[in-house]
C-alpha cells in the first residue's frame, strides 16, 4: 500500500499556522544524506531540487517528533500545532 | 491565575493515573490536555496490562472499552521467507484477574478521562502547555498557548509524553539521541472477528500478540508486532531512528516489508486498512532515564523514559509511575514539603518497584545489542537454517546431519563469537 493511500485514512484539524520550520535552508543545502526525506513516517519534508530547498508538508505531520531527532545538525523546529489542530486520531 | 493543587501536562494513562490518585488523595487537581479530548493524540502498540491498570481503576475490565483479553502470546524470528515460531497460551488469562487486553487507545483514554472526572479531575483539552512559571527557583505552574492562560499549582506532573518539551525546558529531560529513541508505524486493519479468531485459533472474543524480530525489522533494532482487536489488527514496525537512517529504510517501507512476509500476509489478508499511525518509542532505558523530579515538579510515563522495550511493556510502567507520582504530590503538599528533597520520594518509591528495577535489570541491553549485532540478523539466519535441517527428511543419518548443523552455524559465527555472545545475552537479559 502506497503511502499517499494510508495518509489519505488519517483524520487532521489543519491549522492555518504552520508548526514546523527549517532553521535554516543553507544547512540543509550543505546536508549530503538528507535523513528527514525518509525519517518522516509522513514523507513531510522533500527536496525540492528546483527551488534548493527542503520543502515542509505539515498539513500531513503525524506529530511523533521523529524529525527533530533525526536532523542531523538540529536544523528542525518542530513543536505541537496549537490545541485543538494537528492530527486527531480515529483508533490510536 | 486560577490555582490547583496538582497540574499534569498531558491526557494519556501516565497523567490520567497521576490525576485520579491526587484527586483521590483529595487534591484539586487538573489535566491539560492538546487533543480535542484525551486519547486523540495518543499511540501505541496495543497492550495494556491488568495489574497496573487495576491499581488505577479497580475492575476496571467491567466498563472500560477494551479490545480483547491476550491469552496467547507468540513469538517469531523471521529471516528471509522462513519463520520460526515460540509461544505461550493460557485460557485462564481470558477470565479476571487477565493479564493483558489489547486497547485502542483514543477509546480507552477517553475512558480513563471519564473516570479521573468522576473522581473530581477537571479537563482542559485544545490546550497546549508552553513552559513552566517560576517564582524565583520555585515552580509555581504553568503557562498555556491560550490568553491569560496561566494556571497555578503547588505541583507540576510532566505526563507529556516521549517529546517532553516542557521536561527538556525544565532540565529533566535529556537531549533526544537517534540511538536511544525508535520510530514505530502502525496500521489499523480491520477483519470480520471470525476470521481474526480462525485464523489466530481463538475462541470467540479472546485475544493474541505477534511480536517478531530478525528480519522483521531488517536485522535492526526495533519492533515488529501483530495484536488482535475486536474487529481489526493492530501491525506495527519500527526501529531505533540511528539504523533506520544509516540504512535508508522509510518507516513506512519498513512495515509494508513486514506485511510481505510470508507468514505475516496471510494473516493480514483480505483486511482493510483504516488507519496508518506514527509514535516514537524511548528505547534509552536506564542509562537514559532523567531525574525524575525537583523542586514541585515530578515526571512520568514516556517522558521519563519508562519503556522497557525487551518485555514490550510501556503502558504498566506509564500507570505505575503515574498513580506513584499523584500520590507522592498529595503527601509532599499536604506535609507542606515541596522541595526536590521531598519530591525525592516519588524517585525512591519508583525505585522500589519493578519499574526502574526492571529497567535496572535491562541497563546493558542497549549497549549489547549495539555490539552484537548478530543477534538480529546472524541468529536467525542460523537458527532458520538449523530448523531447516533438521526437519528436512532426506535420509541424511541424524547425526551426520547435526554435525552439519554445528559446521553451518561455526561458519557463520566463530566459536568465540559464539561463547562471548552467549555470555554477553546471559548478562545483558538473564543476569
Amino acid at each position: 500500500m502506497k503511502l499517499d493511500d494510508k495518509l489519505y485514512l488519517v483524520r487532521f484539524n489543519t491549522d492555518k499556522l504552520n508548526h514546523i520550520k527549517i532553521a535554516d535552508q543553507a544547512v540543509c543545502l550543505k546536508c549530503q544524506d538528507k535523513p528527514c526525506t525518509r525519517i518522516c513516517p509522513a514523507h513531510v519534508y522533500d527536496w525540492d531540487d528546483e527551488e534548493k530547498r527542503i520543502a515542509v508538508g505539515y498539513e500531513g505531520c503525524l506529530e511523533c517528533g521523529t524529525c527533530r531527532v533525526g536532523c542531523p545538525y538540529g536544523n528542525i523546529l518542530w513543536g505541537y500545532p496549537r490545541g485543538g489542530f494537528g492530527v486527531s486520531w480515529k483508533n490510536g | 491565575m486560577e490555582n490547583f493543587d496538582v497540574i499534569v501536562v498531558g491526557g494519556g494513562p501516565a497523567g490520567l493515573s497521576a490525576a485520579i490518585s491526587a484527586a483521590k488523595a483529595g487534591m484539586k487537581t487538573v489535566v491539560i490536555e492538546r487533543g480535542d479530548y484525551p486519547g486523540t493524540k495518543n499511540v501505541m502498540g496495543g497492550v495494556l496490562y491488568t495489574k497496573a491498570t487495576e491499581a488505577v481503576v479497580p475492575e476496571f475490565w467491567q466498563e472500560a472499552p477494551l479490545e480483547r483479553p491476550v491469552v496467547e502470546q507468540r513469538y517469531g524470528f523471521l529471516s528471509g521467507d522462513e519463520t520460526i515460531l515460540a509461544g505461550y497460551r493460557d485460557p485462564a488469562w481470558a477470565e479476571p484477574p487477565y493479564n493483558a487486553h489489547t486497547v485502542l487507545r483514543v477509546k480507552f483514554d477517553r475512558w480513563l478521562a471519564q473516570q479521573a472526572e468522576k473522581a473530581g479531575v477537571m479537563i482542559i483539552t485544545e490546550t497546549v502547555v508552553e513552559d513552566l512559571l517560576y517564582k524565583g527557583d520555585n515552580v509555581i505552574g504553568v503557562r498555556t498557548g491560550r490568553a491569560e492562560g496561566d494556571l497555578g499549582a503547588k505541583v507540576v506532573v510532566l505526563a507529556e509524553g516521549v517529546n517532553a518539551f516542557i521536561a527538556k525546558k525544565a532540565g529533566l529531560a535529556p537531549q533526544m539521541r537517534p540511538d536511544t529513541v525508535a520510530v514505530a508505524v502502525k496500521e489499523i486493519i480491520q477483519l470480520p472477528p471470525e476470521k481474526l479468531e480462525d485464523r489466530f485459533c481463538l475462541e470467540p472474543g479472546q485475544g493474541a500478540t505477534i511480536e517478531l524480530f530478525g528480519d522483521s525489522t531488517q536485522g535492526m533494532m526495533g519492533t515488529a508486532f501483530i495484536y488482535t482487536n475486536k474487529d481489526s489488527l493492530s501491525i506495527g514496525a519500527g526501529a531505533l531512528v540511528e539504523p533506520l537512517i544509516r540504512s535508508k529504510w522509510t518507516p513506512n517501507d519498513l512495515l509494508e516489508a513486514l506485511k510481505a512476509k510470508p507468514y505475516v500476509k496471510r494473516l493480514i489478508q483480505g483486511g482493510e486498512t483504516k488507519e496508518y499511525l506514527a509514535h516514537m518509542i524511548p528505547e534509552g532505558g536506564y542509562n537514559a532515564m532523567p531525574k525524575l523530579h525537583r523542586q514541585g515538579v515530578l515526571v512520568v510515563g514516556d517522558t521519563a523514559m519508562l519503556v522497557n522495550g525487551l518485555n514490550r511493556e510501556g503502558s504498566n510502567l506509564a500507570m505505575t509511575s503515574g498513580k506513584i507520582a499523584g500520590e507522592v504530590a498529595a503527601q509532599c503538599i499536604q506535609a507542606g514539603d515541596l522541595s526536590d528533597q521531598g519530591m525525592s520520594l516519588y524517585e525512591q518509591r519508583l525505585r522500589d518497584s519493578y519499574v526502574v528495577k526492571d529497567l535496572y535489570k535491562y541497563r546493558r541491553l542497549g549497549q549489547f545489542f549495539e555490539t552484537h549485532p548478530h543477534f538480529l540478523k546472524v541468529y536467525p539466519e542460523i537458527a532458520a537454517n538449523a530448523m531447516h535441517q533438521y526437519f528436512t527428511a532426506d535420509e541424511t543419518p541424524k547425526k551426520e546431519r547435526q554435525k552439519q548443523i554445528v559446521k553451518m552455524a561455526l561458519e557463520k559465527r566463530s566459536k568465540s563469537g559464539l561463547i562471548s555472545d552467549i555470555f554477553g545475552a546471559w548478562r545483558a537479559i538473564l543476569k
